[in-house]
């Protein structure tokens, strides 16, 4: 068997009191767009951190394309990290940031010219050359700080928050981009984001953190639809969990004291029903499974589609409607009172 | 490498630590030493403090510089006048200082640079220079009286050089860049809306001063303030050029003591006590306002 | 209506002030400049306009030895005041495991908050006694003066340094390692050139102290080492000197083209 070009086993490392990483191991393939995803605090940094070799684990092994790479020290790994501010060299100008990693390998001239040209061209930064690093703006800087990297052809390269300084509308403009460079130039990527839309767009496949676990690793379809408990469905979009009761041989949802058709999950005790799979009309006719009877509680039109808040026996969730058609006004609107459907294969039972 | 870092971080720390001992604390120390010795005629002119004679060890350890100077109003009132100095001149510093850090801060670009560089300009210019150009000016044949003198307004020259308020207006003038700049620092920081904020919320114009921008500029007071006050407290030159004899300041004295009548022990003494009178209280307070500070942020 | 006559009163004050403070701030210069082409000995009799005294004032060798002494001590005063300095600022900074942490916290704060006089006394007594003890120095001169100044100027040059460091973002040193300088390399190749604004200003206010300084240099000056202080000092005390006006009509223009310069030299890096 193959190994995985990135080996992480069994990183642990401890801050004071505060475990950061806690026995943590991942495999990252060659040439994938891998991301780190958790809320502040859960350990994703650190992780990034001890690869690039700024932090020492306190047990634990990194190897990159079979090398162990676990003591070397940062000026030696074959890995080059993009940091979430760019750490740009303020006294030296957009030439010389992108050349200063060639200078430091001590490489002639000639070759150094070279790679610099390919790399400002591909990037376009051509003619900024001889600007200083204030004197552009955040994407550009933000290219500079990875045409630094690139440039020294990284077997890998780590990104924290790469679009995190950008505004929203050039964030997206750079997701995509960042996904074509990647594809181009074949070089593995590891990108650590606190948004889950970052990572579902960027990502070939990501990890989800907390507190120093990993909690679930797979392909952004994985883990939005097969989510490994609670809090990863909580939090990558939006969820509504109902807790499963078996009476009579029937499974019954209990917050809506509702039954619904099961074929073979007849002892799990939680499930998930995405709120986009859930349809709903204004009530008329009624059947029997998989539908409940809800009253609009909060409405918000988002353009693409609606957010509704339905409560049904007392409990609320989620429904988003897709506008469909052109339409002056919602045709359903707050305390209507609607009928809630969804297909018995949009449920997604969890393990327990 | 981290071997390399460890003797860059040591050199590092040990140079200068080394030099701050060998020329600022042990100085500090011997000044401490010589005034608790006993004075004698003699170079150097105290008495050992350890002396070995045929009664053996005996240990010339004495108070009497400390009682003699705090039993002497002369000493005391000196030491009065230099803190009544400073304090007066620092308030003035304030008042004048405040408006024009304020107008300069929130004058427009290109001419809040122009006017920085004009502020900066006297500041750059000799101390000594400075405090000289008044005496010209208050001389009694000086810029102010041939002034008066010739629009008829007085017949005689006023004497204005030579007492403790041409003292004052030597020190305002001198340390006033010391307030502005500071100031000018906390209010050029300083966001214009908060100032609409308050209009907006209701203050008037007077009220917004006083319960916004003071409060938030009160750092910037502080610093300044700090550096007109520490300096003036033991100024010598201005009272040298511009005082006269109705009042003496603790500088002069020291300065006097030591060069004029040559009583190491008591200058020591001197100096001795006005760290511990006006330097430590200094440090303890801006200690105390830094955690102060520290935890309203 | 009300809102025009409350903004012109508005722009009414700020001239007021700006043009008072202003006028404070440059009339003494002024008078010192008008009065040094004065032709005459007594100095506020104008008799008229002449470049008498700057004549005098370049063949005055007692003022240009002592302009060339503080040039010197200040130049290698403020030299290595900034060397000292920038290791006390990168110290407190980031050093975490300074012996003794708080004294040295205090040796390198407090001569900010000592009276020169006091300074200038506590060394002069250490010269002698180190004299008496071991023989160094040998004699007060310009090595006890420019040892003061250093002394002095350190702490300046330390806080300004060390704010400077404080609001440094250390991640552009991971990036160098990064990137492959060794740790060895990393000060000289990124933290010194990053915060060499801060350095040169260091080095001009630790220059302009040492020029400036009248006090400490009294106490420890020696045989050869009158500073111009010093000597503008001994010519002013006691009564006027037409050539000291002359000599401020020079420093002042010396200032103001150096302030020309550096205006325009921050514009146009602004506009840039």
């Amino acid at each position: 068997m193959l190994d995985p070009f990135l080996k992480i086993d069994g990183l642990s490392k401890t801050f004071g009191n505060t475990k950061a990483l806690d026995n943590v191991s991942l495999d990252i393939n060659k040439s994938e767009l891998f991301s780190l995803l958790g809320s502040s605090g859960c350990g994703k940094s650190t992780l990034l951190r001890i690869i690039a070799g700024f932090e020492k684990p306190d047990s634990g092994k990194i190897y990159l394309d079979g090398q162990d790479i676990t003591t070397l020290p940062p000026y030696l790994r074959p890995l080059n990290i993009m940091f979430q501010n760019y750490a740009l060299f303020p006294h030296l100008n957009v030439k010389k940031n992108i050349e200063f990693g060639l200078k430091e390998e001590d490489l002639d001239k000639k070759e150094i010219d070279q790679r610099v040209n390919e790399i400002t061209t591909l990037l376009e930064l051509t003619g900024l050359e001889s600007r200083k690093i204030n004197e552009i703006s955040g994407g550009q800087q933000q290219r500079v700080a990875l045409a630094r990297c690139l440039v020294k052809k990284p077997k890998l390269l780590l990104l924290d928050e790469p679009l995190a300084a950008l505004d929203k509308k050039l964030r997206v403009q750079t997701q995509f981009e960042l996904v074509n460079l990647q594809y181009k130039l074949g070089i593995t990527f590891i990108i650590v984001t606190h948004d889950q839309e970052e990572a579902m767009s960027l990502s070939d496949r990501m990890a989800i953190m907390k507190e120093g676990n990993i909690l679930q690793i797979g392909n952004p379809v994985e883990i939005y639809e097969k989510p490994s408990d609670k809090y990863v469905a909580n939090f990558i979009g939006t969820a509504n969990l109902f807790n499963l009761n078996l009476i009579d041989q029937k499974l019954i949802i209990k917050e809506l004291n509702l039954e619904i058709s099961n074929n073979s999950s007849k002892n799990k005790k939680l499930c998930l029903i995405r709120p986009e799979k859930i349809k709903i009309q204004k009530l008329e006719n009624q059947n029997t499974q998989n539908q409940c009877i809800g009253v609009i509680k909060e409405v918000a039109y988002l353009g693409s589609y609606t957010k509704y808040l339905i409560e049904s026996n007392g409990f609320n969730f989620y429904a988003f409607m897709q506008n469909e058609e052109v339409s002056r006004n919602l045709k359903i609107k707050w305390d209507d009172k609607v009928i809630c459907t969804w297909s018995e294969d949009s449920i997604f039972f969890f393990d327990d | 490498m981290t071997n390399f870092l460890k003797k860059q971080n040591f050199w590092f720390v040990f140079t200068p630590y080394f030099w701050l001992v060998l020329f600022f604390f042990i100085p500090l120390a011997l000044i401490f030493k010589i005034s608790i010795s006993v004075s004698e005629w003699g170079m150097p002119p105290y008495r050992d403090m350890f002396a070995f004679s045929e009664e053996g060890l005996s240990i010339n350890v004495t108070l009497s510089n400390y009682l003699f100077i705090f039993s002497d109003s002369f000493y005391l009132r000196s030491y009065l006048n230099s803190l009544n100095l400073a304090l007066t001149s620092t308030l003035i510093c304030l008042l004048i200082g405040y408006p024009i850090a304020f107008y300069v801060a929130k004058s427009k670009e290109n001419i809040r640079n122009l006017l920085l560089i004009l502020l900066i300009i006297p500041f750059w210019t000799s101390f000594l220079l400075r405090v000289y150009a008044w005496k010209v000016i208050l001389q009694g044949s000086g810029v102010i009286n041939t002034i008066l003198i010739k629009f008829g307004i007085i017949d005689q020259p006023l004497s204005m050089l030579h007492n403790h308020y041409a003292v004052i207006l030597g020190v305002v003038y001198t340390y006033l860049p010391f307030m502005i700049l500071p100031l000018y620092g906390y209010l050029v920081k300083f966001d214009l809306n908060l100032i609409d904020a308050s209009s907006d919320l209701g203050a008037k114009p007077f009220k917004t001063f006083i319960k916004v921008i003071i409060p938030l500029s009160l750092p910037g007071i502080m610093a300044g303030s700090m550096l007109v006050f520490i300096p003036v407290v033991g100024e010598f030159v201005i009272p040298e050029l511009l005082g006269g004899s109705d009042k003496l300041y603790f500088g002069k004295i020291i300065w006097d003591e030591f060069f004029v009548n040559r009583d190491w022990p008591i200058a020591s003494a001197l100096a001795m006590s006005g760290i511990f009178i006006l330097v430590v209280p200094i440090i303890i307070f801006q200690l105390m306002y830094a955690k102060y500070h520290f935890k309203n942020e | 209506m009300q809102n025009i006559i409350l903004k012109m009163n508005k722009i009414f004050l700020k001239s007021f002030f700006l043009t008072i403070g202003f006028a404070f701030l440059y009339f003494p210069i002024l008078t010192l400049i008008v009065y040094s082409f004065n032709d005459n000995k007594r100095v506020m009799v104008w008799k008229g306009f002449s470049f008498r005294w700057y004549g005098e004032l370049f063949r005055n060798e007692q003022i240009l030895e002592a302009f060339m002494i503080s040039i010197k001590i200040a130049s290698l005063s403020a030299t290595f005041a900034t060397l000292l300095g920038v290791m006390i600022g990168y110290s407190l900074v980031r050093i975490p495991k300074i012996p003794a942490r708080p004294f040295f916290i205090f040796l390198s704060s407090s001569p900010l908050v000592m009276p020169e006089i006091i300074l200038g006394l506590s060394l002069l007594l250490f010269f002698i006694s180190s004299n008496h003890l071991i023989g160094f120095p040998s004699s007060k001169g310009q090595l006890t003066v420019l040892i003061s100044h250093i002394t002095f100027s350190v702490a300046f040059v330390a806080v300004i340094i060390q704010s400077r460091l404080s609001s440094y973002d250390k991640n552009i040193e991971e990036a160098a390692q990064d990137l492959g300088t060794l740790p060895n390399k990393i000060f000289w190749k990124i933290t010194a050139p990053v915060i060499l604004p801060s350095i040169i200003s260091g080095w001009l206010l630790a220059f302009t102290l040492s020029l400036d300084d009248l006090v400490v240099a009294s106490f420890t000056t020696g045989p050869g080492a009158n500073t111009l202080p010093i000597v503008v000092f001994s010519k002013v005390r006691l009564g006027l000197s037409p050539e000291v006006n002359a000599l401020s009509s020079m420093i002042m223009l010396f200032v103001v083209i150096a302030a020309v310069i550096f205006y325009f030299v921050n514009r146009s890096n602004v506009q840039k």
